[in-house]
């Protein structure tokens, strides 16, 4: 139960990007089609569940060995080489998921979501303030609540993209073109999903 | 003399990295919640900005082109954990509004931006100049949203009441109204350069 609720939590009421501001980039330069938000969508989720399993087992080692202060290095390091690792060996295993997720994947490094996540969920007290009540902190709990993270991104993206499909048909003040009314749509959509706080 | 005057003020208005370049959103979207919270992050950039510029322009020479983009990861990330650990001791009550953000600094695109764009290419002087206008453009930016929204939101500004809260729009301060400022914003900074 109490994992739908981080679910509920991590998608609706904490929106990655809608309420909590990690990966702006992304989100207002890949949402132009639904079908590039989909795939950039996929490839975010399946990066960002690897990269925070892998980066709360080497956030323990770091303790262990007390070079807490290495972690911003460590960690985008590893993010970097997780990317790279996952272009190189999808693209022998399976050449259409690679064609399909390819091209978004170099862009995710520098996607602040992914490093963002990972330092939450490496920080019990970081981590407990963004669940529900009653959830515990470990690898379980840490792992589903950046799957429902990436979901929430997914989401965020698709609806942004429906919406900016429809809105590049419309006419638009000069001075409104391109960023500024794809901000204020944005906009628009955060204080439709404040409409979920609350909720758990 | 007047190539070092353009480097300087460049990043500051003709290529504002938030209005004209657009790099950066997310700590100009989440930090600006008052002006003192947006100028300190813009600042915090403003160091990393300029000593990774420096480092990286010395070094360019000496790494390899082929590993450049991870190597300059690396120096960014020392510089943002230098800042994170430097705030962490003596201004904990501003690292702690910041908090995820600090550490964020490292995928700040502005950052590598301006180390592959700028200072790969170029001389340790301009490079840091180039830091310095840089920053002083985003600091500048991310203020101005500051203000804007804390004026609107909570009725002061950097912390000085204006006027009562009671008549404050609390949305500007929540996460829709940082949308919503920074649109209407770059607006009017369209709007004026057309003219």
């Amino acid at each position: 139960m109490v994992y739908f609720l981080i679910f509920i939590s991590a998608i609706f009421v904490n929106n990655i990007v809608l309420s909590q501001f990690l990966g702006i980039c992304p989100f207002l330069g890949v949402s132009k089609k639904i079908d590039t938000a989909l795939g950039m969508g996929a490839a975010v989720t399946f990066v960002l569940v690897l990269a925070t399993v892998v980066t709360y087992l080497l956030q323990k080692l770091l303790v262990l060995w007390g070079v807490e202060f290495l972690q911003t290095i460590l960690f985008i390091l590893v993010i970097a080489a997780l990317v790279q690792m996952i272009e190189i060996m999808l693209k022998k295993v399976s050449p259409a998921l690679y064609q399909a997720l390819g091209v978004f994947l170099p862009l995710i490094t520098t996607n602040c979501c992914i490093l963002g996540v990972a330092l939450i969920v490496a920080d019990q007290n970081k981590l407990l303030a963004k669940l529900p009540l009653g959830a515990d902190y470990g690898l379980l709990s840490g792992t589903v609540y950046a799957f429902a993270t990436a979901v929430g991104f997914a989401l965020a993206l698709v609806l942004f993209a429906g919406i900016r499909e429809q809105l590049a048909l419309n006419k638009v003040p000069e001075a409104m073109k391109g960023t500024p009314i794809a901000l204020l749509t944005a906009g628009l959509l955060a204080m439709a999903f404040m409409g979920f706080s609350g909720v758990v | 003399m007047s190539n070092a005057m353009k480097t300087l003020t460049n990043g500051i208005l003709k290529e504002n990295p938030t209005f004209a370049l657009v790099l950066g959103m997310c700590p100009t979207l989440a930090t600006t919640t008052s002006a003192v919270n947006g100028m300190s992050m813009g600042l915090a950039t403003l160091f990393v900005l300029v000593c990774s510029n420096v480092v990286i322009s010395l070094l360019k020479n000496l790494i390899p082109d082929k590993v450049r983009i991870p190597a300059f990861i690396v120096v960014i990330a020392t510089f943002v954990t230098m800042v994170q650990l430097v705030m962490q001791a003596y201004l904990p009550a501003i690292y702690d509004v910041l908090g995820l953000f600090i550490p964020l600094i490292v995928v700040n695109c502005i950052v590598l931006g301006r180390a592959e764009a700028f200072a790969a290419k170029n001389t340790v002087g301009l490079s840091a100049l180039d830091g310095i206008g840089m920053g002083l453009g985003f600091t500048l930016s991310l203020t101005v949203l500051g203000v804007i929204r804390e004026f609107l939101g909570a009725g002061t500004v950097f912390g000085f009441q204006l006027y009562n809260s009671q008549f404050a729009a609390l949305i500007f301060v929540l996460a829709p109204g940082a949308f919503i400022a920074l649109a209407y914003m770059m607006a009017a900074v369209n709007k004026l350069q057309k003219k």
